[in-house]
């Protein structure tokens, strides 16, 4: 009876929220789908970068939404689990989202298809495939932030600028082993024959919470000049605390983007613990840029504390940089259709439009076109120095060339 | 009730074999097949069928695993890895031979089969938590070479892309589409399942279960016979493999993982071992479950919490409230929905009478 029951009871429910959305339709909202991940296997980041969005789109909103439309993002958690993934991405588009921020490399493999079909834009920002960054090839898939390439050139020549010279240099690239660990690893081939440095792979296999003998490796017998870490998850909290264990100077140690947030420091025994070590971003850090103020100033406004989730500024400012992105393709979008009917194609050349839009720092200096769904792909590296996060370079991008070899030869795979 | 059990006088074996001996039974499943076929699709958008579809891809992969767990009494935590050889094999058909979906289907399920009858091996020696070990240690060695063996998984991101299914230049692609493609695979397990189970296959895998060494003393060859089950197990778990594949249009093995073989062993415990009409339900239930209490918070959470924190407890609450569920239907009929569904026709059946 129970069983039934409450089945019936979940149908009626559903019934009834489903029956609300059209009267709301009429107003011109433009939605948008967020998949988020707050309980899944990288919960740490979803926690703090869905929060980040939402009060991007809440600020927008605040000041009367783009050309009046108000925008409304439908937020789903998805465990960090495929199916439930895709039952939200059906979701989202039976509400008419015309844009969808994917959270996931599982998901966006999996509905690259559905969301290419579909005609709606899906964006990828510092995860997923990186040969999605060539726009012909995958025209509603936005990488919109650096990929794991553009990221592995970019620690390539972080490393090449703190040892001088690369030639002869022993580098150790420590990974999660998993598809998206293992993504970088023929660029990061590539460049050492092009740079002639030693290079080494060192898997660290899932959960990566043990990872004492790969470090040993790196640090006694290899004698690593230089260290890349790409981990996800509890993983670059342990490495750093291996490292640091076994006395090797964090500051030539530099992480990808997944292991460059103040979570990760803390969870590794703080910033005394993680002095010097090198962190990948592709968003702005810390709490000083024009865009967070206002939010601030929002919830003053409302008699409110800014969030908590504020503080942990390299996923919250994430959560803007990708809003402030998606919201600057729909604006783009409205320029063609202002009365607020605008199509998933209208966002995607919308996307494609982007340029010259920094949000006083916080987003890099990118430059979406019809080709370079990436947008360049620019990261700075913040460093771990006196208890906080500081800036070391500007954004950058590196071997840009390389990257665009190694898109041409996946293209030429595929067909 | 409006129909009577008496007076159903079997006259032949065929008679008492039929899968379905009660008047009533055969039209009960032919109203549903009407409904499946028919009204469902014209009535339900995109989204339920969405719905719906996850589910049957479900259906066929608890089928199996029920085949192994529930009617031969042997655990596999390694249903996860053989889902993805069904959908590595398929998918390297389809690209590199560009075979189409009728021969990838089964040629994936096949190679499933192989492999599973490989990792079953050790349940010739041994049972129970021993045989999950072993079979656990199945899904690692396969995930590690679908991983690191680029010639399976087509490249390090080990992730193959399929062109959608084409029947007659037809191409399955929408999920209206997708809805019909899955509903006949769904038929042909169920209907597969059940005259499996009635055959002497079937009924060698259930004194298997019972009691091997009782099964070994009247004739049955044990080593055949389980091996048999996580062979044909494996199959469906292959052919979920390929049908998930083909309904996302990529292979990708992180859709296989070992939290996969847990959801699907959760699915049979739930709908009920050894009972083809527990795996479908187990499959609705796991499957469908964590969206209606998802739909549940949004409707009513506004009422207690505001917008901002409830964002962030509906998927926290959603676990929470999903595990409990579970737990209570467990506690109130440990063996399963199928068991509490029947108790509810038992009572039917002879209502108004108490007996």
């Amino acid at each position: 009876m129970n069983g039934r029951f409450v089945i019936v009871l979940g149908l009626v429910v559903a019934a009834a929220v489903l029956a609300f959305p059209p009267a709301a339709a009429a107003s011109h909202e433009i939605v948008i789908g967020l998949q988020c991940d707050r309980t899944g296997a990288t919960q740490v980041v979803g926690v703090n970068l869905c929060p980040g969005y939402h009060d991007y789109v809440g600020l927008v909103n605040s000041k009367g939404g783009l050309n009046g439309h108000k925008i409304r993002v439908i937020e789903i958690d998805h465990e960090y689990k495929v199916p439930q993934g895709v039952e939200a991405y059906e979701r989202h588009k039976k509400e008419g989202a015309v844009l969808i921020s994917l959270y996931g490399t599982p998901h966006t493999y999996a509905l690259t298809q559905k969301l290419t079909e579909d005609r709606i834009p899906g964006t990828s920002p510092g995860f997923g495939r990186a040969d999605a960054a060539d726009g012909t090839r995958y025209p509603y898939i936005f990488p919109i932030a650096a990929t794991y390439w553009s990221q592995a050139t970019a620690a390539v020549k972080f490393a090449g600028d703190q040892l001088k010279s690369l030639r002869g240099k022993k580098i150790a690239y420590l990974f999660y082993d998993n598809p998206a660990g293992r993504e970088p690893i023929p660029v990061l081939e590539e460049l050492a024959k092009r740079e002639e440095f030693q290079l080494r792979l060192f898997a660290v296999p899932p959960p990566g919470v043990e990872m004492g003998a790969q470090i040993l490796d790196i640090a006694q017998r290899y004698h690593a000049d230089f260290v890349i870490a790409h981990l996800f998850g509890r993983s670059p909290s342990v490495s750093i605390k291996e490292l640091r264990r076994i006395g090797y100077p964090l500051r030539k140690v530099v992480s990808f983007v997944w292991g460059a947030a103040e979570a990760d420091i803390e969870a590794a025994g703080g910033y005394g613990v993680a002095e010097g070590y090198n962190c990948l971003e592709f968003a702005g850090v810390g709490e000083n840029y024009p865009v967070l103020n206002e939010i601030r100033e929002m919830y003053k406004k409302e008699g409110k504390e800014p969030p908590k989730e504020m503080a942990s500024t390299v996923y919250y400012n994430r959560g803007v940089l990708i809003a402030a992105i998606h919201v600057e393709a729909i604006r783009n979008a409205l320029k063609a259709k202002p009365d607020g009917r605008i199509t998933g194609e209208d966002v995607k050349n919308g996307f494609e439009r982007i340029k010259g839009f920094t949000l006083g720092g916080l987003v890099p200096p990118l430059e979406i076109t019809p080709t370079d769904h990436e947008g360049g792909g620019w990261v700075q590296v913040w460093q771990v120095r006196g208890g906080k996060l500081v800036r070391e370079t500007d954004w950058f991008k590196a071997y840009p060339e390389v990257i665009q070899a190694e898109l041409k030869q996946a293209a030429m795979k595929k067909s | 009730m409006i129909h009577r059990e008496c007076g159903v006088l079997k006259t032949s074996y065929e008679a008492d074999m039929a899968l379905y001996p009660l008047p009533i039974a055969r039209w009960a499943v032919g109203a549903i097949a009407a409904v499946m076929f028919a009204v469902l699709p014209l009535a339900l958008g995109e989204y339920y069928l969405s719905l719906i579809n996850l589910v049957s891809i479900a259906v066929v992969g608890a089928l199996g695993l029920n085949l192994l767990v529930g009617y031969t009494g042997q655990i596999s935590v390694g249903h996860g890895a053989f889902m993805s050889v069904g959908a590595y094999t398929a998918a390297n058909l389809a690209v590199r031979l560009h075979a189409p979906f009728w021969i990838a289907l089964p040629l994936g399920g096949l190679m499933a089969a192989v492999i599973g009858a490989l990792v079953g091996i050790p349940s010739l020696r041994i049972k129970g938590l021993y045989l999950a070990i072993a079979t656990l240690a199945g899904q690692f060695i396969i995930e590690w070479l679908i991983n690191h063996v680029t010639w399976i998984s087509g490249g390090v991101q080990a992730s193959i892309e399929v062109p959608r299914p084409r029947l007659f230049g037809f191409e399955i692609a929408s999920q209206r589409a997708m809805y019909f493609f899955l509903l006949v695979c769904v038929v042909l397990a169920i209907v597969a399942a059940l005259n499996l189970l009635r055959s002497r296959i079937g009924r060698a895998f259930v004194a298997i279960r019972d009691h091997d060494i009782a099964a070994e003393i009247i004739g049955i060859d044990i080593f055949r016979y389980k091996l048999i089950a996580f062979a044909i197990s494996s199959f469906y778990a292959g052919v979920t493999g390929v049908l998930y594949t083909y309904y996302l249009g990529v292979a990708n093995y992180e859709q296989f993982q070992i939290t996969v073989s847990i959801d699907y062993l959760a699915m049979i415990i739930i709908g009920g071992l050894g009972s083809v009409l527990g795996s479908i339900f187990g499959a609705i239930f796991v499957t469908l479950l964590p969206i209606l209490i998802r739909y549940a918070m949004e409707a009513f959470g506004g009422l207690l919490f505001s917008p901002a924190a409830l964002l962030n407890i509906i998927p926290n609450l959603r676990l929470i409230a999903f595990g409990v569920l579970i737990m209570v239907f467990l506690v109130v009929e440990p063996e399963g929905l199928n068991r509490l569904w029947r108790n509810i026709r038992n009572y039917f059946r002879v209502w108004p009478f108490a007996y």
